[in-house]
């Protein structure tokens, strides 16, 4: 496994993925931060994991699937009442594009 | 007995309203009193005077609830600790809390918690830290430290909580109280807004170990809207266990040795003690890749905390910023401003575990360590019908002492994740004082053993008597 | 100049035609009200949790079944995360690497799978809502959002525009005929995105491949195809290089924008849904699917050559259309024994729809079972073909029984006797040249006066004794 300092670089890389504002300080502080938690969670590349099977689920049981009936939905104002930005219509959303 | 009901245990004053003793109208509005005095910043929302709810003639007699910010609750404020969700009231409730109004136990008030469950401190809540009642100068533990002040300081009768990787146990025991933290999948997590969904589990945090067994009784259920939740194997009764012959206590080196405190270590040694007058055998029980637990979880909690935090995006609620120069600027914005620093932290580093290259090395590399751990435990359990450990490695620490290191934090939460991550159920008792301030025993079963542990905690508490007076306003 | 193959691959994404959503039980209704279909779950509110759609499971399994896929016995859900403003969760919950269905194999195109996974909200920009066009924001409706899809995903085995265009018609026959989707491209529960690339011939590498996203319409995907095919051979005899990208085929100026180049490329951080536990596909769910299945477009060509004796090419056309292969059935079924598959295949193949156009058969007044008898009427000689044809014009305008229309409109066949002398008469009379042709020994000249009689008779008489009779009169 990789031990190493992550670099401002893939920290930017990071916090754009994210979708984070980060501004220089707290690229610097983030990327100290970052290493040195990695470097303690790296620890687990010690152990042999060969034939180990990965767990996703501790207490596992197969998914239970749900009957397609119908049930109630939101109101169109239920489902706006919480939006920042609103046309009574539809959310809006400043343009992908732009 | 008293006049005041606020003076009594939530099994008590249930009993009494249901032979009709006791109004539960008139209990509730005595706790609307007692939430009132809270000086600790442990609540984050009080229902209104005069406006008991409903009486309901269900198990939990009508004893008002304190509930984690974080479950949805339908048109009270949920906000999870976080500015992003600062004032937000969702339009529907989360099933554990209907289930538990249902059966008698009305919302009181809801409780402030480290920002999206993320701390072992309270102090990463957005609206200020929540005091420890014992020492006002110390944390209580987090995340789901609002509740466990509310019980501690007699604010609230009983509460819930969440455990992800200690979110439960850890306050409990810096508190002097009782945490449970229950099988995976035995509480439906529908409605809780969540940190790291294959950990996270609602639990109860009572005064003893019998409110716990009472309100954990009428919290499990499968689910339908949650796809991983199984309900629970029996049904849970009232323990009333006073000796432990014929129980075999697994102590793990790992989890009891180094990095315990002195003062912790003594109460522990004291209870283990306690637990051999008892009747218990005491067996030495290894973990040998508990030490590697840590790893593993705060590497997978912040992988599933990155995407679960996605959806805040400053479209359907929440918190906008927008500086007016196209969407992706907009969630960039509102995502840093509405996010503290801890959560910002687990963001990136549970992104960069999941990003391209590096899934295998450290998400996939997480999840086979939690098998081994999983091993670890089922040959365990096939020694011993227990496993003890301190529930946490200290007292509460001062406010400010572990937040300048984000990883000294985390080290808090030793004892408690291998737990979590194994899926099993475990309950932290409180088991004496060090420092003038209380300490944890933690007492984990296998899978839906439920049960088994109630019953060992209730037998040590009767002969602990643990005094939590000292934290009661 | 080099010789370039193209080699293309499709993505076609289904809607499924459930009654909720894939994670939710909202309905997931096309054209209403924005926003009036939502939930905790499919608006991504916090603290919702996705529960799988079993029907959208049982319909994934019958597409799988239906192109000859493994399925698995386990299939696990995956987040696929990105950020947009379509995406209420922040990711979108799919399949990675156990899809609920594996390789498979329609009409000689391998299938790599077929996986679940939910739709989108919809998008409303600016300038389609109607608001001040420039404005810099859009409108979310989720009402789309959490519809289940099954994405089926071609291994590149085609390799031309035009194949590409009717290999998707099949596959769209055959979803139509499992019922499984509405498969309407115009409403968009069937999109399709092609992968092309272009190698020389006979070489086994495959070339620098791009993405044409989201074409809706069949003539969109050829078209988009084939302006690609283009693009890039002009790229590589110009000795240029095709660039790894994503591209958006406009159909009104035929041109090729991009969407996102190589170094744009999402990274999605997929991992297992952990609100999820791995779908377990029994035995049970999958004979559940198998009884479910009807008889497929590629099947029902193969019965119609096996058991009915239809060549090849028409008894695909036939099958390749549900509807058509219905009426032909119900045809067959209400068909006098004696008469052969094949000529009632001809009628319904080319007379009845190709008289129905653009509304199909349904849609008209035609019966199967008057077909079945027009078609006995022609075939026991009791009227001629081309009489047959003018019935089947009122059988489509007004409905009935061909024997009525037949002895009400007098189209029984003349024979012999004084009508069809008199006729025959007649053209000799009208077409000199042409009967001092024929007299000559000059037998093609008999077209023009078999012309005659046949105009005169309403096209009645039978072409055969028409001739016959006027060679006679001709003495030749």
């Amino acid at each position: 496994m990789i031990a190493k300092m992550l670099d401002r670089s893939e920290v930017i890389h990071i916090a754009r993925l994210a979708r984070l504002n980060l501004d220089e300080g707290e690229i610097e502080r983030t990327a100290i931060e970052l290493s040195g938690i990695l470097d303690h969670v790296e620890r687990i590349s010690e152990l042999d994991l060969e034939g180990v099977e990965p767990t996703a689920h501790a207490v596992a049981t197969r998914g239970e699937l749900r009957p397609d009936i119908q049930g109630a939905s939101l109101s169109r104002d239920q489902a706006l009442a919480e939006a920042p930005v609103t046309d009574g219509v539809g959310f809006i959303v400043p343009s992908p594009g732009a | 007995m008293s006049n005041d009901p606020t003076a009594l245990t939530a099994a008590s004053s249930a009993a009494l309203v249901k032979s009709g003793e006791l109004d539960a109208s008139d209990l509730f509005e005595a706790w609307l009193g007692r939430a009132e005095l809270d000086t600790f910043g442990a609540l984050s929302w009080i229902a209104q005077a005069g406006e008991s709810p409903e009486q309901v003639d269900g198990p939990l007699g009508g004893v008002p609830l304190a509930v984690k910010d974080l479950f949805c609750t339908e048109g009270v404020p949920s906000q999870s600790g976080s500015k992003i969700l600062e004032g937000y009231k969702p339009p529907y409730t989360a099933s554990v809390v209907e289930a538990l109004a249902k059966s008698g136990a009305p919302l009181l008030c809801k409780t402030h918690q480290d920002e999206f469950a993320m701390g072992s401190s309270n102090e990463n809540c957005a609206f200020g830290p929540v005091l420890n009642p014992w020492d006002k100068s110390r944390v209580p533990g987090g995340s789901s430290g609002g509740s466990a002040v509310a019980v501690a300081a007699g604010l609230a009768p009983w509460a819930l909580g969440t455990d992800t990787g200690g979110s439960i146990r850890q306050p409990a025991a810096l508190c002097g109280i009782v945490g449970l933290k229950p099988t995976y999948g035995s509480v439906s997590r529908y409605g809780m807004i969540a940190f790291a969904s294959s950990l996270d589990q609602a639990g109860p945090l009572t005064q003893d170990v019998t409110d716990a067994a009472l309100l954990f009784s009428q919290m499990i259920a499968r689910d339908p809207r949650d796809a991983t939740s199984v309900g629970h194997q029996e049904s849970i009764h009232l323990p009333d266990r006073r000796d432990l012959t014929g129980v075999r206590l697994g102590v793990p080196e790992e989890l009891s040795g180094d990095g315990i405190e002195p003062g912790v270590r003594a109460t522990f040694e004291e209870t283990l003690e306690r637990a051999r007058e008892l009747g218990a055998e005491v067996v030495p029980c290894p973990l040998p890749h508990a030490p590697h637990a840590l790893s593993a979880y705060y590497l997978i909690a912040p992988a599933e905390c990155s995407s679960n935090l996605a959806r805040f995006d400053g479209v359907r609620y929440g918190q906008r910023v927008d500086p007016g120069d196209g969407l992706d600027a907009m969630y960039s914005a509102t995502r840093a401003a509405g996010f503290g620093p801890e959560v910002r932290r687990r963001i990136m580093l549970g992104t960069y575990a999941l990003s391209s290259g590096y899934y295998d090395a450290y998400y996939g590399r997480a999840q086979r360590v939690r098998t081994l751990i999983q091993r670890d435990f089922d040959e365990a359990f096939a020694n011993c019908d227990a496993i003890v450990t301190p529930t946490s490695s200290s007292v509460a620490f001062p406010l400010g002492s572990r937040t300048a290191d984000p990883l000294s934090m985390y080290l808090s939460d030793f004892c408690t994740v291998p737990m979590s991550l194994a899926g099993i159920p475990a309950i932290s008792i409180p088991n004496g004082m060090s420092e003038g301030l209380p300490t944890g025993f933690q007492i984990a079963g296998p899978a839906f053993a439920e049960n088994s542990i109630l019953g060992i905690a209730h037998a040590l508490e009767s002969s602990i008597q643990f005094d939590r007076s000292g934290a009661r306003v | 100049m080099t010789d370039w193959e193209a080699v293309i691959g499709l993505e076609i994404h289904v809607q499924l035609a459930t009654q909720t959503k894939m994670f939710c039980s909202c309905s997931p209704v096309f054209g209403d009200d924005p926003n009036t279909h939502t939930c905790p779950v499919c608006l991504g509110l916090p603290g919702a949790l996705p529960v799988a759609n079993a029907q959208a499971v049982h319909l994934g399994l019958m597409i799988g079944l239906a192109l000859g896929c493994s399925l698995a016995s386990q299939s696990v859900f995956h987040r696929k995360n990105y950020f947009y403003a379509d995406s209420p969760k922040g990711y979108q919950i799919s399949q990675f690497d156990q899809p609920l269905c594996g390789p498979g194999n329609l009409a000689g195109v391998r299938i790599h799978r077929v996986h679940l996974e939910d739709d989108a909200a919809k998008l409303i920009h600016a300038s389609e809502s109607g608001r001040i066009a420039g404005a810099d924001s859009s409108t979310v409706d989720f009402n789309r959002a959490g519809t289940p899809l099954a994405e089926i995903v071609t291994e590149p085995d085609l390799h031309s525009a035009a194949q590409a265009r009717e290999w998707l018609a099949l596959l769209r026959t055959t979803l139509r005929t499992l019922g499984v989707s509405d498969v309407s491209m115009d409403e968009g529960s069937l999109r399709c995105d092609a992968n092309i690339s272009l190698r020389r011939v006979g070489d086994q590498t495959l070339g620098t491949k791009t993405e044409l996203k989201n074409m809706n319409s069949f003539r969109f995907v050829e078209r988009g195809i084939e302006a690609e095919i283009i693009r890039q051979r002009e790229l590589l005899d110009s000795g240029q290089t095709v660039t790894q990208e994503t591209l958006h085929f406009d159909p009104r100026s035929g041109s090729l924008t991009t969407l996102r180049s190589k170094e744009e490329a999402h990274d999605y951080r997929y991992f297992p849904e952990p609100d999820l536990l791995p779908v377990e596909v029994t035995e049970a769910m999958i004979a559940s699917a198998r009884d479910a299945l009807p008889e497929l477009p590629i099947e029902r060509a193969a019965r119609y050559v096996s058991e009915l004796q239809i060549d090849d090419v028409l008894a695909e056309r036939l099958a390749g259309d549900a509807e058509l292969a219905e009426f032909f059935d119900a045809v067959v079924e209400a068909a006098d024994k004696s008469i052969e598959a094949r000529v009632l295949a001809t009628w319904v193949s080319d007379d009845a729809a190709g008289r129905a156009g653009d509304d199909g058969l349904l849609a008209s007044k035609l019966e199967p079972a008057a077909l079945a008898e027009l078609v006995a009427l022609v075939d026991d000689g009791s009227i001629t073909t081309a009489a047959g044809r003018t019935v089947l014009d009122q059988l489509f305008e007004v409905g009935g029984s061909p024997a009525a229309i037949v002895s009400d409109q007098g189209l029984g066949k003349v024979d012999g006797g004084d009508e069809l002398e008199a006729a025959v008469d007649a053209a000799i009379a009208a077409e000199p040249e042409a009967a001092e042709k024929v007299r000559a020994g000059e037998q093609k000249a008999l077209g023009p006066l078999v012309g005659v009689v046949m105009k005169h008779t309403s096209g009645r008489a039978d072409g055969g004794e028409v001739r016959k009779l006027l060679l006679e009169r001709l003495g030749s």
